[in-house]
């Protein structure tokens, strides 16, 4: 059968994972019909396997959350940069030449001691890719679509976050095509640290707005 | 469809948001095929983003809630490549072509990776913009059957206008079919006790991107 000989190839190459053996035969069902698709896709020439295999070795190496950190970093340590970012995100992150290109529409919100930016998509679950690379399960999660926009301090005091009362929370519902990256607040005692040292204090969290940037003795 | 389970904002029931240490990009490969499918298929023109949204948004509320995330674009992107006469039913049931067709010309490679990116969806507007900065406007109350992205939470609700985003694209229509229709798109902020009450959380401001038909003057 072919499921038979799918299930045996797919377990020859790829990602090893953590599904226990409950969830095997349902897995192993996605992989044959993803393969399917992909099988028929290619043979009428609507996709190019290499490609797709380009695709994913990007989004695993290339494009990630350490584009955006480094584009934190430098909002921290440079300030003409940092008023860029909050023109036009877009644009002045297109002048670092070491991050992945960005589309339109990134927008920078900057946390302050008065306000607190999170990010939220109720609809689906649009994230700037480009910055942050694809987005964690929980950020796509029913519980985090559902109760962001309702509980957000409740949110993220889950996730060990609570703020003073006086700090507004902003929530920003992403029902567009503009996407949002959120400038954590710069830690204390980081006077002087180069870009390569701040970034290492930017979470991805810290720039969805679910967590805050790492104090100097929290970093590794 | 505008008023099913996807439009999660304010739901109760869901539980706690649980973090996955370490988590990978991809748990498994088929989750990567099917990201890359969607997103090489993209430049071929053959459906918007809005029309993608909306075939996830047409399966049955129970289909979307127990599907994960990349189960999803699989049910969407299957479903666009049938009604698209992409691929046929036997086709995917065989895990092979059987037809011949008109093939793309060009189609998206290894190479073009290196230039991956959004497009933009910014348009050419048909007037000026009707709101500004700091506007007074109530969202309106409306139930469209098509697809739309006001979130029934932030309907027929007073709010202000925060910036002005260019004229995009209009999800209601370009996803209907309709072209793109391009409408200007505001930052609308909201109390978040006019969203939810008085008992609600304090000190909450949520904000949508709405495009203007979205909003009457308050």
């Amino acid at each position: 059968m072919a499921e038979e000989r799918g299930h045996e190839h797919d377990h020859s190459h790829g990602h090893s994972h953590d599904h226990d053996h409950g969830e095997m035969s349902e897995l192993s069902d996605m992989q044959v019909r993803v393969r399917s698709l992909e099988t028929v896709l290619s043979e009428k020439g609507y996709v190019d396997p290499a490609a797709l295999d380009a695709i994913v070795e990007a989004y695993e190496t290339r494009i990630g959350p350490h584009n955006g950190q480094r584009v934190v970093a430098r909002a921290w340590a440079d300030p003409e940069f940092r008023a860029a970012l909050i023109e036009d995100a877009s644009a002045a992150v297109n002048t670092m030449g070491n991050v992945s290109p960005v589309g339109s529409h990134l927008i920078a919100v900057e946390n302050t001691p008065e306000r607190h930016n999170m990010v939220v998509c109720t609809l689906c679950s649009c994230y700037p890719w480009e910055v942050l690379g694809l987005p964690p399960t929980w950020y796509k999660s029913a519980p985090y679509r559902s109760r962001a926009v309702i509980e957000p301090r409740a949110v993220l005091s889950e996730f060990g976050v609570t703020l003073p009362e006086e700090t507004e929370v902003r929530v920003w519902d992403s029902t567009a095509e503009t996407r949002f990256i959120v400038i954590p607040m710069r830690p204390e005692g980081t006077d002087g640290w180069s870009e390569e040292d701040l970034a290492k204090l930017v979470t991805r969290n810290s720039m969805v707005g679910t967590g805050l940037a790492l104090a100097p003795d929290e970093a590794e | 469809m505008s008023n099913t389970i996807h439009d999660m904002g304010g739901m109760h029931g869901f539980g706690p948001v649980e973090e996955e240490p370490n988590e990978p990009v991809f748990h498994t490969e088929w989750e990567s095929r099917v990201y890359a499918m969607n997103r090489a298929m993209g430049p071929l023109r053959l459906w918007t983003i809005d029309e993608g949204r909306a075939a996830q948004e047409a399966l049955h509320p129970s289909v979307y809630t127990a599907a994960s995330y990349y189960q999803r674009w699989l049910l969407g992107l299957e479903a666009r490549a049938l009604q698209h006469g992409l691929v046929t039913r036997e086709e995917l049931a065989a895990g092979k072509a059987l037809e011949q067709n008109d093939r793309p010309n060009r189609i998206f490679q290894a190479e073009d990776v290196a230039r991956l990116t959004r497009g933009s969806y910014e348009r050419a507007p048909q007037g000026d913009p009707k709101f500004k900065a700091g506007d007074r406007v109530r969202t309106v109350n409306f139930q469209p059957k098509g697809h739309t992205r006001l979130p029934r939470y932030a309907r027929d609700k007073v709010g202000e206008v925060e910036a002005i985003r260019g004229c995009h694209v209009y999800p209601d229509s370009v996803a209907n079919g309709e072209g793109d229709d391009p409408q200007w798109l505001y930052t609308v902020v909201f109390d978040g006790q006019v969203l939810w009450g008085p008992d609600n959380e304090p000190g909450v401001k949520v904000s949508i991107e709405a495009f203007e038909p979205y909003l009457e003057k308050a």
